[in-house]
């Protein structure tokens, strides 16, 4: 036997061999007991779900795959895709605006922000939905002249147009606080990198910060996409066929109400389920791409670190 | 010497302040093309800020810095200074390279994409051109072999080296470095200065912040010292450092040498 420095005995093993010690695990009686709680309540959740009648399972069968369901769905999938795509370029030009030096730039992207978040997303769609009482007719021209083109608003903003309008102008409004945060996470090293070489802001924003800023954009955005999916039900109150309203109208007709809420929420389940599959790989993604950004922001701090010993102030 | 050398820098009279803090207080400097100025001095000082002054990163509060002839940032017309547009600026910035403590590399981009990027993106060359010259660069830097890798797989010293090789793509006429070596472990600071010393050598005009006393002695072909936001004393070399006049410079010099 060998004595270690704290003076307890070890076996003998030669240098560069692992111990062969056995170890004892930690008992951890706590973990069973939760084991069978949970699994109790599971077993009693299961058999309610399972033989309370009022589910309405065969009814939930009969309408899963229908076709009206299943263009509610479809619906569903396309506003959500066109209310987040609107909603990530109007709040990449709002993040833009918000860091510009032109006061009457960032004043205004900061009141459509105030605005948009501090209002219920339900409430704008709303005013969406009764923009004519507010403005019977939408024209175009120069004020005082004839105008150039005139229509009635209802006719202009249907309540898809209303239903898109209000999901993607308030998606914006929180897409450009992400995009902000991400522009803002890159270092101020970068830019003035970049216009010591004589690129423009645009170039600048475009080609280096933009870039870099997408690791911190994409998994919140993708977090905001699953949001969306679920948001879009909103729209039932526009009378737009989206997947929720689609099950109203059944339902309207067959007083069937329990059975067909659950085959819309079994499709939104799918749905974010194979939505946070996807946002797993994303991020996975641009984890990766960042790794090695990661390591030279670490090995920056070290030398940092490095640096603050030997002087103690670091020289402008 | 048959002809005196052109002025390449020219500061005159130059003022720096931020908020209250005045860091640079009438700072007058001549570089002539072709010449090696290190900039020395304790921390403070003001020796980076007046180097960021010259390719206006950093705006001067008062003064004149004019760069081959143009003054930086600003136009001069009927006795007033108008600020120049920032495409100007650009394009004046285009012509002075730069290499910073932090190396800077674009992170996202090979090696090669970060030397491509503005002599393509910016100067809008040929990228056959441009690539042939970045190779050549890379082969000039020692670090060929790493013309795909990505900067975070790169160690300090090889970073920087890459860095001096992004501005010289621009072809500018004028390299500033601002702490080139005070970021890198010590085995790495020869690697770089080694690269340095070889660029003072084709004739690249360079003005150097640093506290390389050895690079100041025996590249440089004036040294300024720097104190408190003015300049102390200015020279040659050996008679700067090895017999200095002024006692901030003697200071200074005992504690570093």
């Amino acid at each position: 036997m060998n004595t270690s420095m704290n003076g307890l005995a070890v076996p003998d093993v030669s240098v560069g061999q692992r111990s062969p010690e056995k170890v004892k695990k930690l008992k951890r009686p706590g973990r069973w007991a939760s084991y069978i709680m949970m699994g109790l309540v599971a077993v009693l959740v299961i058999q309610s779900v399972a033989t309370n009648p009022n589910f309405g399972w065969p009814i939930v069968g009969e309408y899963f795959a229908s076709p009206r369901v299943l263009d509610g769905l479809v619906n569903t999938l396309q506003l959500t895709f066109i209310a987040m795509l609107l909603g990530v370029v109007l709040g990449v030009i709002l993040a833009v605006m918000r860091l510009s030096t032109n006061p009457a730039l960032y004043g205004a992207a900061g009141l459509y922000i105030w605005f948009f978040r501090g209002t219920p997303v339900f409430v704008q769609l709303l005013f969406w939905g009764f923009i004519s009482a507010l403005y019977p007719t939408l024209a175009l021209g120069i004020p005082g002249a004839e105008p150039l083109f005139s229509t009635d608003t209802n006719s202009l903003i249907t309540p898809v147009v209303a239903a898109i309008l209000g999901l993607a102008l308030n998606e914006a409004a929180y897409m450009a606080e992400i995009v902000r945060a991400g522009i803002v996470s890159v270092g101020k090293g970068q830019t003035e990198a970049a216009h010591a070489l004589g690129m423009s802001n645009m170039r600048t924003l475009r080609r280096v910060i933009l870039p870099q800023a997408m690791s911190v954009i994409v998994p919140p955005t993708a977090n905001n996409v699953i949001s969306m999916l679920k948001t879009t039900s909103l729209v039932s109150v526009l009378s737009f066929p989206e997947l929720l309203y689609a099950t109203q109208l059944i339902y309207a007709e067959n007083f069937q109400t329990i059975p067909l809420l659950i085959t819309a929420s079994i499709w939104y389940l799918i749905v974010t389920t194979l939505m946070t599959i996807g946002q797993y790989y994303t991020e996975r993604h641009y984890n990766k791409s960042t790794r090695a950004q990661g390591l030279s922001i670490m090995r920056r701090f070290i030398e940092l670190q490095k640096r603050r010993g030997t002087n103690d102030a670091p020289a402008r | 010497m048959t002809q005196t050398p052109k002025v390449m820098v020219k500061a005159t009279n130059v003022w720096k302040s931020f908020g209250h803090n005045e860091v640079l207080k009438g700072i007058n400097l001549e570089v002539k093309a072709g010449e090696v100025t290190t900039l020395l001095g304790p921390s403070g000082s003001g020796k980076s800020t007046f180097l960021r002054l010259i390719n206006h990163l950093d705006t001067a509060s008062a003064g004149r810095i004019t760069v081959d002839g143009d003054l930086v940032g600003y136009r001069e017309h009927n006795g007033a200074l108008h600020e120049l547009r920032p495409q100007s600026i650009a394009k004046m910035r285009s012509e002075v390279g730069m290499v910073f403590q932090q190396f800077n590399l674009f992170p996202h981009m090979s090696v090669l994409q970060n030397i491509m990027e503005a002599p393509v993106g910016v100067k809008k060359e040929s990228k056959a051109r441009v690539r042939e010259r970045a190779e050549r660069l890379l082969e000039r830097v020692g670090l060929a072999d790493k013309r795909n890798a990505y900067p975070g797989s790169l160690s300090g010293g090889q970073q920087q080296r890459i860095a001096i090789a992004r501005a010289l793509a621009m072809e500018p006429k004028l390299m500033l470095f601002d702490e080139p070596t005070s970021a890198l472990d010590p085995e790495l600071v020869g690697e770089v200065l080694d690269v340095m010393h070889d660029l003072a050598s084709t004739g690249m005009t360079m003005i150097v912040v640093t506290h390389e006393m050895g690079f100041a002695r025996e590249v440089a072909d004036s040294v300024v010292f720097m104190d408190g936001g003015v300049v102390v004393e200015s020279g040659r070399p050996k008679d700067v450092l090895s017999n200095p006049q002024e006692e901030r410079t003697q200071a200074f010099l005992s504690k570093v040498l």
